[in-house]
């Protein structure tokens, strides 16, 4: 990774940051309704991997904390807060919310609400793939706390069967929603969970996004090159409860106070900095374009567009004019 | 137009798509190699082989949920739930993901993938082997839901339900699968929605589906036969959505109504049609409209305790008898 790459990241991750606090803004001015859970903390997760992998040609699948997936993967920012916002102009037409984007165009294949759900249809996608004989390969970030569901071993099991080229990222926050994870899980170390199907893993440090990307190459090399699937364990850490309606009283400030000192960006950004490639007035500057650009663009764009019409409430609950409802005769 | 057995129609409808479309595939638990628990599956594994033919482990859920991932990206699927009562199991993938995706994506993303299952008391097989679960999908919006009562509908709704962009769940029954019926030599391709007149008569409508469908013909022989009755039977093979104008056609010729289920009455199929005939068919009733509902027990083991959860043409006729009066 040279020094613009570098660079870039930093510029995307503080994007990404700013981005979400500005999501916590608009919910706390109601402008955000449902359920709200954002990713700060664990930004280097998706831009590290993603930076090994190919954004808008493999396909990506996650659970509901997607907001910063989906624009990694090349979904507009503008389209993905309309969403929020509950806007026709929304990256799902308003329908979706914030644990449904979606940007099919990006291979961003969807954010989905039931905790363990998209183990399986990564597996599918996969398999799809496989049928069609593309390079592309299927990526499924979820929390630790997914691989508690049965759909986590089912789905690894069927993966390994079949050799499906599908590289799946546990994002490991520590915390299952207010449950830390040694009091709901028998292993700690996700990456263990998965010899039992023989699909090859490893652990890595989820803050240090250039430890991620490295770690990521090879997890995405071996599914590319057809070798089967992967398991990616990343250990991170949420700055926010779970979602908007947790209080964040269960964990330890001592613990919050460690993990804020390995934030991602500012790891990055210190680096830079001592490597002479950044001064601290570039990051500046670089903040200040960010906010003044989710003002300018990004809010401004969700405030101003329209909303659903009332009227087409129930466009997109079955295919239109599907010709074969009517047997194909029509 | 040749006869076949239902499970050869089955049959008959996978193996023409899959030549088709390479992109057609069916999976579930022992259709491969086995060829299928109701033979449903014969021969494909050697014509296409285990990439298209795949025999799943037994995780109803997940493997249902691969299905919906898979025709995310284009492929086809015919996905097999051995038993209805194992599709609890997969319930999350089919009404979570499945059945919603396309509206939370604002039309982005489709699942246009189908799922068959038999379900329905066979022969003593108990509590968790006799479900009946029509009710829980129809009333699931996005999934359409159809349910075949002889050869014919079973090949022709698979062939349309495999090209539909919608996702598809078939409701079979583990006793049809060696009923006989006549399917077209030709190509059929069966509508999802509507409903079939399964025999004509002006006293009475009979509506039925899948099992339920027999009795109610078996009943309005013996009505006409010994008690001078004729009665109409309405094939509802399309559960979701129901077909309401067909509902309504039928019984403005008859004025009269009786639904026949083979499952319990709370929230189900004939629930439905009884709100149908309460909203759109209440001045055309000359009487009261009734259920036959199966008892609201977990179905026994005992032959005759089973026999006795179940309703018959019997009950049909009793019902019919009484509502008339004759």
């Amino acid at each position: 990774m040279d020094v613009a790459d570098k660079k870039r990241l930093l510029r995307e991750m503080l994007f990404a940051r700013r981005f979400e606090e500005r999501c916590y803004e608009a919910y706390v001015e109601r402008k955000i309704g449902g359920f709200l859970h954002l990713y700060p903390g664990e930004e280097a997760c998706v831009h590290g991997v993603m930076e090994a992998a190919r954004p808008g040609f493999d396909y990506v699948i996650t659970g509901y904390r997607d907001h910063v997936h989906a624009m990694k993967c090349g979904a507009d920012p503008r389209k993905v807060m309309a969403e929020l916002y509950g806007k026709e102009t929304g990256s799902s037409k308003g329908r979706g919310g914030s644990m449904h984007i979606f940007d099919v165009e990006h291979r961003f294949m969807g954010g989905y609400a039931l905790v363990g759900g998209p183990f399986p249809l990564a597996a599918g996608m996969a398999k799809a793939v496989q049928m069609k004989g593309g390079e592309e390969i299927v990526i499924c970030f979820l929390g630790d706390a997914a691989n508690n569901q049965g759909t986590f071993h089912e789905s690894l099991n069927m993966a390994a069967l079949w050799k499906l080229p599908v590289l799946y990222v546990c994002e490991n926050n520590l915390y299952g929603i207010g449950t830390r994870i040694d009091r709901s899980t028998a292993i700690v170390d996700q990456y263990k969970r998965v010899c039992g199907y023989g699909i090859p893993s490893a652990q890595e440090d989820g803050q240090d996004v250039e430890k991620v990307y490295a770690a990521a190459r090879i997890a995405v090399e071996h599914v590319r090159s057809r070798q089967g699937p992967y398991f990616l364990e990343l250990l991170t850490y949420r700055y926010r409860g779970h979602s908007m309606s947790d209080s964040n009283a269960y964990r330890p400030k001592e613990e919050e106070r460690m993990w804020s000192k390995r934030d991602p960006i500012i790891m990055l950004r210190d680096r830079l900095i001592e490597a002479g490639e950044l001064t601290r007035e570039d990051f500046q500057d670089m903040d200040t374009e960010i906010l003044d650009y989710i003002e300018d663009e990004i809010i401004a764009y969700a405030e101003s567009s329209p909303e659903p019409k009332p009227e087409e409430l129930e466009r997109y609950v079955l295919a239109e004019n599907d010709p074969w409802v009517h047997g194909g005769r029509h | 137009m040749a006869e076949m057995m239902f499970w050869e129609a089955v049959r008959r409808a996978h193996d023409e798509e899959m030549e088709r479309d390479p992109l057609v595939i069916c999976m579930g638990e022992d259709i491969g190699v086995v060829g299928g628990t109701y033979k449903a599956t014969t021969g494909l594994y050697d014509k296409y082989g285990p990439e298209r033919v795949i025999d799943t482990p037994i995780c109803e859920n997940s493997y249902t949920g691969l299905g919906i991932g898979a025709s995310f990206l284009g492929v086809r699927p015919i996905i097999e739930i051995m038993s209805v009562n194992f599709s609890w199991l997969a319930l999350d993938q089919i009404a979570n993901t499945a059945a919603k995706v396309r509206y939370m994506s604002g039309g982005q993303l489709t699942a246009p993938c189908v799922v068959r299952s038999p379900g329905g008391t066979a022969h003593q097989l108990g509590a968790q082997h006799s479900g009946r679960m029509e009710k829980v999908f129809m009333g699931i919006a996005g999934l359409r839901v159809v349910t075949p009562s002889n050869p014919r509908q079973a090949y022709g709704l698979i062939k349309s339900a495999v090209r539909c962009d919608d996702p598809v769940f078939i409701n079979e029954h583990e006793i049809m699968y060696n009923m006989k019926g006549e399917v077209p030599d030709e190509e059929y391709f069966h509508p999802l929605e509507g409903s079939e007149v399964a025999r004509e008569g002006r006293d009475v409508s009979l509506f039925g589906y899948n099992v339920s469908v027999h009795w109610c013909l078996q009943a309005a022989e013996i009505l006409a036969r010994e008690h001078g009755i004729e009665a109409e039977v309405v094939d509802l093979y399309a559960l979701s959505p129901l077909d309401r104008a067909g509902i309504r056609r039928s019984v403005a010729r008859t004025h009269h109504a009786l639904i026949a289920e083979e499952a319990e009455p709370a929230v189900g199929v004939g629930a439905e049609v009884m709100a149908i005939l309460d909203e759109e068919c209440f001045y055309e009733l000359d009487a009261p409209p009734v259920r036959v509902s199966a008892a609201t027990v977990p179905i026994p083991y005992n032959h005759t305790l089973e026999k006795a959860a179940i309703p018959n043409a019997g009950d049909i006729v009793a019902a019919v008898r009484k509502m008339l009066g004759r």
